[in-house]
């Protein structure tokens, strides 16, 4: 019988953008969805436009598009990562104390942040690493935690150093308290229950006794797929 | 006859004093009002409290704002722009004060003290150490914390229309900050890259009603450049 390691040295982990996809193909037609800046953005690219999910912007955008062709540029028109988009049909803009009201409300369907960490009681770190290494940046995220009432974060599973990226309990300073529903990593995607962390699915060939060894916090299977 | 356009920079800056809290529009430098900011700086109020999004690109806009050393404290959400270079200076140097706020907490805020509200609870930032120091209470199960009303002095906004009524449209996602800030200011300052005669404008397309303006100023600068 092979070793955890063998068994997580023979199995190919999802790269960031096989991860987005995954994530993706659980999102239905009729969804309103904010995606977080970084790596949930290219969540995005994998939903068909004939699955009509709306995407929202924080910076006022409902109903955000792709990036633009070059020569179509609205220099007016910027995602919350500062980056042009456009806005898709039937799409509209609101200020930012309406865009967030929205956010706080609880009315958007999924939010899909990136995390440092997220805890088996659905904690989530997000936003800073430690105390003191540069001034304190927040953004949106801790509005998008809050009050979203689905949140999925997308992340890798561990570190570049292999420590585990999900924890009994946060070390990072906190995004938010209990707010996470599921993760989606490199390895698998994962439910946040009440009795702590549930596998939903794992890449093909990974055991559950692999990933709980590269996983601080305890895993046990989801007891029935959806 | 109301006629809320001025004619010149200084007319548009007369009277900012010294301490005064300025609100200034924009999500990144979409939307900011880069040359009221550069009438500020040529003004010379000092010992200013700015709430902004950001925290400046580069050298320009409110970056030279801040590189004058007349901003006591930034009230921020993400001071980490592609290029925050003064900012980081100042901040290390501990020349600069901040106040990091979530986004939503901070728009709320500005809505709040522009709707006569003084304070609100949130659950957003419960159990972060942004909730320090906050007065926290439960309500129907759920922990919330009580945010302050973030009222400004002065109000700098950027329009894509304006009217000499001080009615206002915007352009796309450059609207973000400017209409809640108008609301949130005593002085509500506005550079606008159209002015239309009374009554051009739709009245279902206004954003921003007239009350809310006290001075407009015509500056048709062009296209923004992304950062």
């Amino acid at each position: 019988m092979n070793t955890a390691a063998e068994i997580l040295a023979g199995c190919k982990p999802l790269t960031r953008r096989e991860i987005a996809k995954r994530l993706a193909d659980d999102i239905p037609e009729g969804w309103y969805v904010n995606l977080g800046i970084g790596a949930p953005l290219q969540v995005a690219d994998y939903v068909p436009t004939e699955r009509e999910v709306i995407f929202q912007s924080e910076n006022g955008i409902l109903g955000m598009g792709p990036a633009p062709e070059p020569d179509k540029i609205n220099r007016w028109l910027i995602n919350a990562g500062k980056q042009y988009v456009t806005l898709r049909t039937g799409g509209s803009y609101m200020h930012h104390a309406d865009s967030f009201a929205l956010i706080r409300g609880g009315h958007l369907d999924l939010c899909v942040l990136g995390a440092f960490q997220v805890a088996e009681n659905g904690d989530i770190a997000n936003w800073s690493t430690s105390d003191n290494e540069s001034a304190p940046a927040v953004g949106g995220a801790m509005d998008l935690a809050a009050g979203t009432p689905r949140l999925w974060v997308l992340m890798e599973h561990t570190t570049k150093t292999g420590e585990s990226r999900l924890v009994r309990r946060c070390s990072y300073p906190l995004t938010a308290i209990g707010v996470v529903k599921r993760v989606y990593t490199n390895l698998a995607v994962i439910d946040v229950t009440d009795e702590g962390f549930a596998v939903r699915d794992m890449v093909p060939g990974l055991t559950l006794e692999a990933l709980q060894d590269v996983t601080d916090a305890p895993l046990r299977m989801a007891s029935a797929s959806r | 006859m109301i006629d809320k356009i001025v004619k010149s920079m200084a007319e548009a800056m007369a009277g900012i004093r010294d301490g005064a809290v300025v609100l200034i529009g924009g999500f990144g430098s979409i939307g900011q009002p880069n040359a009221l900011i550069q009438g500020l700086i040529e003004q010379g109020a000092k010992d200013l409290t700015v709430v902004a999004n950001n925290s400046g690109v580069g050298h320009v806009g409110l970056a030279a704002l801040l590189e004058t050393g007349r901003v006591r404290k930034i009230i921020c959400s993400f001071p980490r722009t592609a290029d925050p270079v003064v900012f980081e200076k100042l901040w290390r140097e501990g020349r600069i004060e901040l106040e990091c706020v979530p986004q939503g907490t901070m728009a709320e805020r500005m809505r709040a003290a522009g709707a006569g509200i003084p304070a609100f609870f949130t659950p957003t930032a419960v159990g972060t150490k942004l909730a320090a120091g906050k007065e926290e209470r439960e309500i129907n199960g759920r922990r919330y914390i009580l945010e302050q009303a973030l009222p400004g002095d002065v109000a700098l906004v950027e329009a894509w229309e304006a009217d000499r009524w001080g009615n206002l449209t915007y352009q796309s996602s450059a609207r973000n900050f400017n209409p809640v800030m108008a609301t949130a200011a005593t002085l509500t300052i506005v550079q606008t890259q159209h002015i239309v005669e009374l009554g051009a404008l739709d009245p279902e397309k206004i954003v921003t009603p007239g009350i809310y303006v006290n001075r407009v100023l015509h500056v048709p600068y062009g296209e923004p450049t992304v950062t």
